[in-house]
């Protein structure tokens, strides 16, 4: 339903949790490996045993500097680490030490824009960003029936950074695509590897409905606080179905934000629906306070400088930099950043051999990453290189044989069955019987038919020159290696010269 | 003189010098404690085993000419709030009975270093919060110049057991007084360093803020000793002060002509015994005999200590003590007591895992420790965190403020230690806020974060000690040491032994 | 200022502590005593004084990302009251949410 045809506008507001590409969680040595055996990467620390006591990871606290950067957040001078307390089994100490009143950086933006347009261009505010411990994990198997649960703590501890965005998103398909660009930013300056299968990134969202009355007032539904979703298609889908829940909901009861407490519901993602969670009063009750265990963390300009220096190019002003380098259009430059650091490198190293942009930006967006899309792959183990790829697209741009040639034997290299070099383009030209046709043998090619031809000579002289386009199926039946714009461009000197 | 008669400086060069052999000071020391500890209960543990192999291993190395430590054979006990890989830290608590934690903490793994040997783990209030010793879990402990007195607490176990000399050498920890208060009541000499020159790491947490380990001896140079031990860098513990450690003992031996010490009215108000006066005053005499100069100094916000205590303490007591809620270790309840508490009509739990957590820290806690957790939990809980726990750290601000401005015009604050010799074992069970004003004279040394220490200056006439307290600025322990180190030059009631523990 | 017995019960819950009702009256009895003394603090005006949580004027304390030594599984649950061999058993974890 496009926003102009609907009764209600969707306000939206993510939280998103990152996991840090450290080596060693935030405040103890032990690593941070995915999928070890249940508390192997463990200590007194991070079990939360008695007398122990966190330090915290400088290189920790560096990448979550650098998130806070390129969300163009203001640093604070001054953070601390408070504790947020609460009972909770994969919660060993009884407290997440946590940032509370002076989180370490706040007030920025992330702009989405849809290279197809979509949506409008959208500049999702930050509210903050801030550092904190990760928890364990608590297992519960329902269908044993048993009465315990299994707490593996290996992630407890790990660090994470917690980004909150104002309520700026005005869809579900819009919030989708924001997270993406999230995502594209944090990978593409080593921040995390956004791995959600990994629970390396974790999104909740905050969603209502402002319901414009007839007196040009504004109402507002309760705001659902939404969890439990594991991909950004699942966070499309709930929040899809929580607007469509929302809005049924306001119109059967009216309730409005305020007269029902906040509430949080859960993704079913088989189901498709969002459920109700138990949600205690007291909970809410952290009774934060300074982590006395801690000392703050002072941040000097110069610091900002170096890491900003350190950072690398965000995914916004390298697609820039792109279109403006090889010259290709926005879109162009927009899908090929998105694809990540590894199809730029690559796409560059073509772009660069060719000496020419567009027609590299063409073959990557239309036969490689199409390929890639079908098979699964990677761009590191694409079987044609950007060597092959180059030497493929400097033969068709030379005229060697034309566009739907080349597709031919660029399949063929994907089945050599190992990385394709400019070698292999040279053979499969030849095992097709690809030979240059030189200009002698063009021209007197075309002469001969143009003899055959009088009508399309005719016709020519006459000033229709789409008729030459004729002579092109003729040529290509007497010499399937003719590049068609050849044979009308010398179709038609020939012509004008008669 | 037997070894039990000696002091930490003398076992160390005795043994170094080959007089006496470890094994013979150790088995001395356990002898006593197993003659003795029956009716005083200064111990939990007591590991006569490991503390002997630890002997002969230290004699085997001296004969071979092998390097030793510089506490090589010091028999040491270490209170219960520490962490021991090899022997039970329970914190004098049901909830730890029997637990041993993986690690041992950094200074006891610096005692190790040093080849100390532990002899046992010493009886505290449960997790360090009393001013009496009788809120252990595991008995109270009795004070040596008076089996019906208490020795003051937290650290109660550790002061008992240098009184009657069942170890030379112990450490204690200090949140608000529990070094400096049973020392002053059992007429020993306790060093409470600046926050953060000994690392809390493998310190079980009271109070994060206010936590510091210090050593409880004979005598003030005894302290230095293990002070050049256990103080010192540590980085596990983000609040260690990363300053080098100065050669304690080495800095003793100089006159305290020009030394200025400062005197706070107070201090002298109604509630200090006459008795506890008279010998502060003494004291305050002997250091102005010894060329000291005594000056006025104002503390304008030290009454207002013991309540900013009780508010700081709790809280994070509140906080630290969340992570004993039988999940992952220490006490848990068993299946029967959610059908107890049922039974008593008071609360239906959300939950089995709740009714587990509430049940298990009910049963594992003792009151004391109950009654902060309620305190600290109540005064950070939505809508009380400004009125209680902000506005306390504002009057922190002030009293650490009323220290920096007094050491500006003198090195050293003297004064009592705590208002009354020891008090009887019971007498102040019953209110646990007069058991919280015995904290008054030391409180605040923890919450500006600076150092005390306190050793005795003369006797009642029931025959108890008498303590006097000096106050320094941060990292005056040299300083502290030093002064302390003369007066016990000067005088001999640090030699004197509660009659019932003689040799 | 005093906290009555349905105080005491709220925070009993909030500081997972079982109260019996008798511990309950007495806890309000004590705690009210207790947060009365404490109260004297109000005499004192410090609005303009900065709160000081630490003593340490100690800032930016860091460890290098350098990873250390684990446990074994069978160290971090020597101490546990229950467990099977690999993880923590606790009762029923179900449905309730931790963290928000």
């Amino acid at each position: 339903m496009p926003a102009d045809a609907s009764p209600f506008t969707t306000v939206i507001g993510l939280e998103v949790h990152v996991q840090l590409l450290t080596r060693t969680k935030l405040f103890c040595g032990c690593p941070t490996t995915f999928g070890a055996p249940a508390n192997t990467q463990v200590c007194p620390v991070c079990l939360g045993l008695p007398g122990s006591l966190p330090v915290m990871n400088r290189r920790a606290f560096d990448l979550a500097l650098r998130a806070a950067l390129a969300l163009d957040c203001t640093i604070a001078p001054f953070t601390k680490w408070d504790r947020k307390n609460y009972f909770y089994p994969d919660l060993p100490k009884g407290y997440q030490i946590s940032q509370y009143d002076l989180p370490f950086s706040s007030d920025g933006s992330l702009e989405v824009v849809d290279p197809k347009g979509a949506f409008p261009p959208r500049r999702v505010g930050i509210i903050r960003v801030h550092l904190e411990e990760d928890a364990g994990k608590s297992m519960h198997d329902e269908a044993a029936g048993t009465a315990d649960s299994r707490i593996d703590l290996n992630r407890a501890g790990t660090p994470l950074v917690e980004i909150v965005s104002q309520p700026d998103l005005r869809s579900p398909q819009e919030a989708r695509a924001w997270l993406n660009e999230l995502k594209l930013l944090l990978v593409y300056l080593g921040v995390s590897d956004c791995n959600m299968q990994e629970g390396s990134l974790r999104v909740d969202a905050n969603v209502n409905l402002h319901v414009p009355r007839g007196d040009g007032s504004t109402a507002k539904t309760p705001i659902v606080e939404i969890k439990n979703m594991n991909s950004f298609r699942s966070v499309e889908r709930a929040l899809a179905y929580e607007a469509a829940r929302q809005w049924e909901e306001w119109q059967r009861t009216g309730i409005e934000m305020g007269k029902a407490p906040k509430q949080t519901r859960g993704w079913d993602d088989a189901a498709g629906i969002t459920r109700g969670q138990r949600h205690k009063e007291e909970s809410s009750d952290y009774r934060y306070f300074p982590d006395p265990d801690l000392v703050p963390v002072t941040v000097a300009a110069e610091e900002l400088a170096a890491i900003r220096a350190a950072m690398g190019e965000p995914p916004t002003r390298l697609r820039a930099a792109l279109a403006e380098k090889w010259g290709i259009p926005a879109a162009d430059a927009a899908v090929i950043v998105n694809q990540g650091r590894d199809v730029v490198a690559y796409y560059e190293t073509v772009a660069g051999l060719v000496g020419e942009g567009k027609p590299a930006a063409n073959w990557l967006q239309q036969d490689v990453l199409r390929t890639l899309n079908e098979t699964g792959g990677t761009i590191t183990d694409f079987p044609v290189g950007p060597a092959a790829l180059a030497d493929l697209i400097g033969r068709v741009g030379r005229g060697e044989f034309d566009t739907a040639r080349g597709r031919e034997i660029f399949a063929g290299l994907l089945t050599l069955g190992r990385a394709a070099l400019p070698a292999d383009v040279a053979a499969a030209v030849a095992a097709l019987g690809i030979t240059a046709v030189s200009d002698d043998e063009l021209t007197d090619l075309v002469r001969g038919l143009l003899t055959a031809n009088p009508k399309i000579v005719a016709d020519v002289k006459g000033g229709k020159e789409q008729a030459a386009a004729g002579l092109i199926g003729q040529a290509r039946k007497q010499n399937p290696n003719v590049n068609p714009g050849k044979v009308r461009e010398v179709a038609l000197t020939l012509i004008r010269a008669m | 003189m037997q070894p039990v008669e000696l002091s930490s400086v003398e076992i160390v060069t005795a043994i170094r010098q080959g007089d006496v052999s470890a094994e013979r000071v150790v088995t001395a020391f356990l002898d006593r404690i197993a003659r003795l500890d029956g009716s005083i209960n200064a111990f939990l543990v007591v590991d006569r085993e490991g503390a002997l192999a630890k002997a002969a291993e230290i004699d085997r190395r001296r004969k071979s000419g092998q390097p030793l430590g510089p506490l090589a054979g010091l028999p040491v006990a270490v209170k219960d709030v520490l962490c021991t890989a090899d022997l039970p830290t329970t914190c004098a608590s049901k909830m730890l009975a029997g637990f041993r934690p993986p690690y041992d903490a950094d200074v006891v793994a610096r005692l190790r270093r040093a080849d100390a040997v532990i002899v046992g783990k010493t009886n505290m209030d449960e997790f360090a919060m009393g001013g009496s010793n009788e809120n252990s879990a595991f008995g109270p402990v009795h004070n040596p110049w008076d089996l019906d007195r208490a020795p003051g607490g937290s650290s109660g176990g550790s002061a008992a057991a240098v009184a009657a000399d069942m170890a030379p050498a112990t450490l204690g920890s200090d949140t608000g007084g529990s070094i400096r208060q049973p020392a002053g009541l059992c007429g020993i000499t306790g060093l409470k360093p600046t926050y953060g020159r000994v690392s809390r790491r493998g310190l079980i947490a009271f109070a994060s803020s206010l936590d510091q380990v210090g050593p409880m001896c004979r005598s003030a140079a005894d302290c230095g000793l293990l002070m050049e031990t256990i103080a010192g860098h540590d980085p596990g513990d983000a609040t260690s002060l990363d300053t080098a450690v100065p050669p304690y003992t080495q800095l003793l031996d100089q006159p305290l002509a020009g030394l200025r010490i400062g005197r706070v009215a107070a201090h002298f108000a109604a509630g200090l015994d006459t008795e506890v006066a008279r010998g502060v005053e003494e004291a305050f005499a002997v250091f102005k005999a010894a060329g000291a100069t005594i000056h006025d100094v104002e503390l304008p916000h030290a009454r207002y200590g013991v309540p900013t205590y009780y508010l700081v303490a709790p809280c994070e007591a509140a906080s630290n003590l969340a992570r004993y809620d039988g999940a992952h270790y220490g006490h848990r309840c068993g299946p029967a007591s959610g059908g107890k508490s049922a039974g008593d009509g008071a609360t239906a739990f959300d939950s089995p895992l709740v009714e587990m957590y509430c049940h298990s820290r009910a049963e594992g806690f003792g009151p004391e420790v109950k009654r902060r957790i309620m305190l600290g939990t109540y005064a950070l809980s939505a809508g009380y965190y400004d009125a209680y726990y902000a506005k306390a750290l504002r009057v922190r601000h002030l009293i650490r403020q009323d220290y920096l401005d007094a050491f500006a015009t003198v090195d050293v604050i003297g004064g009592p230690v705590s208002a009354t010799p020891a008090f009887r074992l019971g007498e102040k069970t019953g209110d646990p806020l007069a058991m919280y004003l015995v904290d008054m004279y030391t409180v605040s040394t923890n919450l500006a974060g600076i150092a005390g220490i306190s050793f005795p200056c003369g006797f009642t006439r029931s025959g108890l000690p008498v303590g006097f307290q000096l106050q320094g600025p941060a990292l005056s322990e040299p300083l502290l040491l030093r002064a302390a180190d003369r007066f016990q030059h000067l005088t001999e009631w640090h030699r004197r032994r509660p009659a019932g523990c003689s040799v | 200022m005093s906290l009555s017995a349905t105080d005491v019960a709220k925070v009993g819950v909030l500081a997972r502590l079982a109260l019996s009702p008798t511990e309950v009256e007495a806890m309000a009895r004590q705690l009210s005593s207790i947060v009365g003394f404490v109260s004297q603090l109000e005499e004192l005006d410090t609005t303009r004084i900065e709160p000081l949580a630490h003593p340490l004027d100690t800032r930016n304390v860091f460890r290098d990302d350098v990873p250390q030594t684990c446990l074994t599984t069978n160290q971090a649950l020597q101490s546990a009251p229950r467990h099977d061999g690999e993880c923590f058993l606790v009762p029923a974890v179900l449905g309730e949410t931790g963290a928000a």
